[in-house]
């Protein structure tokens, strides 16, 4: 993948990260302690000042060093969350991309963020988001099926009861709103559809 | 260095840390190996994986060091500090489940007392609910 491929994708979906600040910290609020839009704005404004650093490295090697970037400096659960997913993603990035291998390394990075969470599907968390939207990368669906997809697992969310994280202690109070990492998760499917869409 | 078990203190708040290893270093004064850090890396409430990894290093002991955490962020992020650790020292630092404060007094206790860092984290955990 060319670097400046690498550049436009990481740089869209963490200008997008930013610019939910107020919406993810609002939906943290509802379940969370509030704090995940401004933890997201530090880990994507840390990734964004090491930008061109970053994105000269091999595509594995920029996702893997965008993962620690994150683990460094987010300060809260979703630093290690992101961070294992990237850095694993870029770990097992394939050397000729093609679908069968971009899948295998989603996966590889999803079953990553599944151990580091303990987490499980349907226990809205971000999980609830990458899976189905993986889902649809390995059908081959288009970037626009893909948001759509990653969009409607998003707003599934809802009416789980969460299980895992801050939002656990609310038990079934935590019904009734969208979880806020399913949401960042979406967010930056929908930013990295967006800069492959206007890159193709 | 010490041959007792160190102990390592995570809060997503620097003073709820700092209480925390005050309680602890009352109880067992200088004797054991201790190290505390709060806070995200601008300083708000959170915590901070190179600041978890500076406190593992300040409580270091070749028999292992005990962390004790508050809430979910501060369990993921130092899981990810332990697994920065130098290879040979990943095994000897282990989470313990059980509540901050509590959980550090009584593990510094049984630290002090010279036990396994298997020991320490059994006698903490034995105050988490079943």
């Amino acid at each position: 993948m060319d670097s400046a491929v690498t550049k436009e994708l990481i740089e869209t979906v963490a200008r997008a990260l930013i610019e939910a600040e107020a919406e993810l910290t609002a939906l943290d609020q509802a379940i969370g302690d509030g704090d995940h839009g401004i933890n997201m704005k530090r880990g994507a404004t840390a990734v964004l000042d090491q930008l061109d650093g970053l994105a000269e490295k091999p595509a594995g090697e920029a996702f893997k060093a965008t993962g620690m970037q994150l683990v460094m400096k987010v300060g809260g659960a979703s630093g290690p969350l992101y961070g294992t997913l990237l850095m694993t993603l870029g770990k097992f990035w394939p050397e000729s991309l093609d679908r069968a291998s971009l899948t295998t390394a989603l996966d590889a990075a999803f079953a990553a963020v599944k151990a580091r969470g303990k987490s499980d599907l349907g226990q809205k968390t971000m999980l609830d988001v990458l899976a189905p939207s993986i889902e649809a990368v390995g059908a081959g669906n288009s970037l626009e099926e893909i948001k759509a997809v990653a969009k409607a697992a998003a707003e599934a969310t809802v009416p789980m009861q969460a299980i895992r994280g801050r939002a656990s202690f609310l038990g079934e109070r935590s019904v009734g709103h969208m979880d806020p990492g399913a949401r960042s998760s979406q967010l930056a499917i929908a930013a990295l559809c967006d800069a492959l869409e206007g890159g193709s | 260095m010490s041959d007792k078990v160190g102990i390592v203190i995570v809060s997503h708040s620097p003073e709820v840390a700092r209480g925390t290893a005050d309680m602890v270093r009352q109880m067992v004064g200088t004797a054991v190996p201790l190290a505390h850090c709060g806070g995200n890396p601008d300083g708000g409430l959170g915590t901070d994986v190179a600041k978890i990894m500076t406190a593992i290093e300040e409580a270091w002991s070749e028999a292992g060091v005990a962390l004790f955490v508050d809430l979910g962020g501060a369990e993921t992020n130092s899981e990810m500090a332990i697994e920065m650790l130098p290879e040979e020292r990943q095994a000897r630092a282990v989470i313990c489940n059980a509540p901050l404060v509590e959980g550090a007094v009584m593990g510094a206790t049984e630290a002090w007392g010279g036990s396994s860092l298997e020991q320490v984290c059994a006698t903490a955990e034995e105050l988490s609910p079943a």
